[in-house]
């Protein structure tokens, strides 16, 4: 079977005013279709270039990216974004900004469609009955929520997300946490999700990858199967905290803090 | 309905204390109405020249409306070429920055030799010249400053650059254009007048001003700096009604 998302051998340099500075140095990702994985690394190794090179936003000076048996060339409208920043329009409804890509993607839905649409995923994460106000009125948590419905209306085959419940507090961030399996039972979606969260990693992801330092490489792949229904206890386990174990050993090496002696 | 009511009354009181306090100050120092004319004097002067008024307050307001118009399609295109391109915005700054700094009475003898006798050009370039700036600045760093992130959940799609301006770019600038745009209609009125004032056979307000003064008519220039002063308002307020139709969104409820 091959991969949805395939990430091979990937290089990547920005160009910088003190020469070109290697981000990416021999990235190597696969994720199965129906799939989500966890990217986690030390900061400023390179994570978020991973999402752009998905999302087509940027080519890689080497390697390739395959989306679904097609190289990764230009954007495509089969992959939906969320950041850190919500980055919802202010001037527009929660249902307005749900429904914009539609607005952009090809055969996207129109008119009561559309709105059907955006309202049945607004109604999934809990926002029911606040698709009239404005973003401004919402909290940060339901901000991130609307956002997560906006990146999923046009129904895209790749969700990626880059740490989108990075600002959020700790209890908010594990109600989304939830949200997010629930999302992903009812709307089926390839996911990639870069975070600095071990535990959410874990609670999560089907695999995680964890990047070395910069320029990042693929360090160590982390394989979770996943049968019953995901719960918040699943962390309280001996099985998360023993992997939970292996990651932050593994993000040490990634730091230089430890000799990469298990990696190699 | 109280709130519009209150709305109405509460600017209306501020200004009748404030014509009760002229009125008083004139009124106590003795002053006679060649040094300081008190509101009982501008009465007088409207009622024997309301004909002029509208004549000469209709050409000001027309001539500061179109200057307007031109600073808002000059400065808006300014902005844009500046907010999207870096080199652009490089090369223009120091040179917008240096023409703003120009004081336009220096500009208006200029002006007006350069184009002798077209007094309505003359006047409408001057309006525009001192109220494109800060529509150009306005825009160019509202444009400039928009977080990558918007630009990517766009582009992303595949959207076109058109598309991300119409979409994102234009309507998140449209508060700051509108704080600029607040400053730039006082400026052009400041710009009509100085023109009017100074060029010779003038028309609008200024001209009326400047013959109060060859007629050593005191109360009828002050009666001219009301007239000014309240047609400021009134252009300044269908800036603030436009504003809250295209850029109410940005408002904030208090608390």
């Amino acid at each position: 079977m091959t991969a949805l998302i395939d990430i091979k051998g990937v290089r990547h340099a920005y160009a910088t005013t003190a020469g070109p500075l290697p981000v990416l140095n021999g990235l190597e990702v696969s994720i199965e279709e129906g799939g989500f994985c966890a990217v986690v690394g030390p900061s400023g190794c390179g994570k978020s270039t991973l999402t752009r090179l998905i999302a087509g936003l940027m080519r890689p000076d080497e390697g390739e990216v395959w989306l679904h048996g097609e190289q990764v060339r230009g954007p495509r409208s089969t992959v939906g974004m969320a950041f850190q920043n919500p980055v919802l329009l202010e001037w527009r409804s929660i249902l307005k900004n749900v429904m914009l890509p539609l607005e952009i993607v090809p055969n996207g839905l129109k008119g009561k469609a559309a709105v059907e649409r955006a309202r049945h995923l607004l109604s999934l994460v809990g926002l029911e009955g606040f698709e009239d106000k404005r973003p401004s009125e919402l909290s940060g948590g339901m901000r991130q929520r609307a956002s997560l419905c906006r990146a999923l209306v046009h129904q895209p085959e790749v969700l990626v997300l880059d740490e989108p419940f990075g600002a959020l507090d700790a209890f908010t961030r594990e109600d989304l946490w939830q949200t997010m399996h629930d999302l992903k039972e009812k709307e089926p979606f390839t996911g990639v999700l870069i975070t600095h969260d071990l535990r959410e990693a874990i609670f999560l992801g089907d695999q995680v990858v964890v990047l070395s330092g910069r320029p990042a490489r693929t360090q160590y792949v982390m394989n979770i199967a996943r049968s019953a229904k995901a719960s918040r206890e699943d962390l309280y386990t001996a099985e998360a905290s023993e992997r939970l174990t292996i990651l932050r050993h593994q993000i040490e090496i990634a730091q230089g803090r430890v000799p990469n002696e298990v990696a190699s | 309905m109280t709130g519009r009511l209150r709305n109405f009354l509460v600017p209306l009181v501020a200004m009748l204390v404030f014509l009760l306090l002229w009125e008083a100050l004139v009124w106590v120092n003795g002053w006679p109405n060649y040094k300081m004319a008190s509101p009982s004097d501008l009465w007088p002067a409207y009622v024997r020249y309301w004909e002029l008024f509208l004549v000469m307050g209709w050409q000001t307001l027309w001539r500061t409306i179109v200057g307007l118009f031109l600073a808002v399609v000059v400065g808006t295109a300014f902005g844009m070429v500046m907010g999207f391109s870096r080199t652009m915005r490089e090369a223009l700054y120091p040179l917008l920055v240096g023409f703003n700094a120009i004081p336009k009475a220096t500009v208006v003898p200029i002006v007006a030799l350069m184009f002798v006798g077209a007094h309505d050009f003359n006047t409408i370039l001057i309006a525009f010249m001192i109220s494109f700036f800060p529509i150009a600045v306005s825009v160019s760093i509202g444009l400039s400053t928009l977080e990558p992130e918007y630009r990517d959940i766009l582009r992303s799609l595949g959207a076109s650059q058109t598309t991300i301006f119409w979409k994102i770019a234009l309507p998140k600038t449209l508060p700051e254009f509108f704080g600029a745009l607040k400053v730039s209609v006082t400026l052009a009125f400041i710009g009509t007048n100085l023109m009017e004032i100074v060029s010779p056979h003038g028309r609008g307000l200024g001209a009326l001003f400047d013959s109060g003064k060859t007629n050593s008519d005191y109360p009828l220039m002050f009666a001219v700096l009301i007239a000014l002063a309240l047609l400021g308002i009134v252009l300044y307020y269908i800036v603030v009604g436009l504003e809250k139709i295209f850029a109410g969104w940005a408002e904030r409820t208090p608390g």
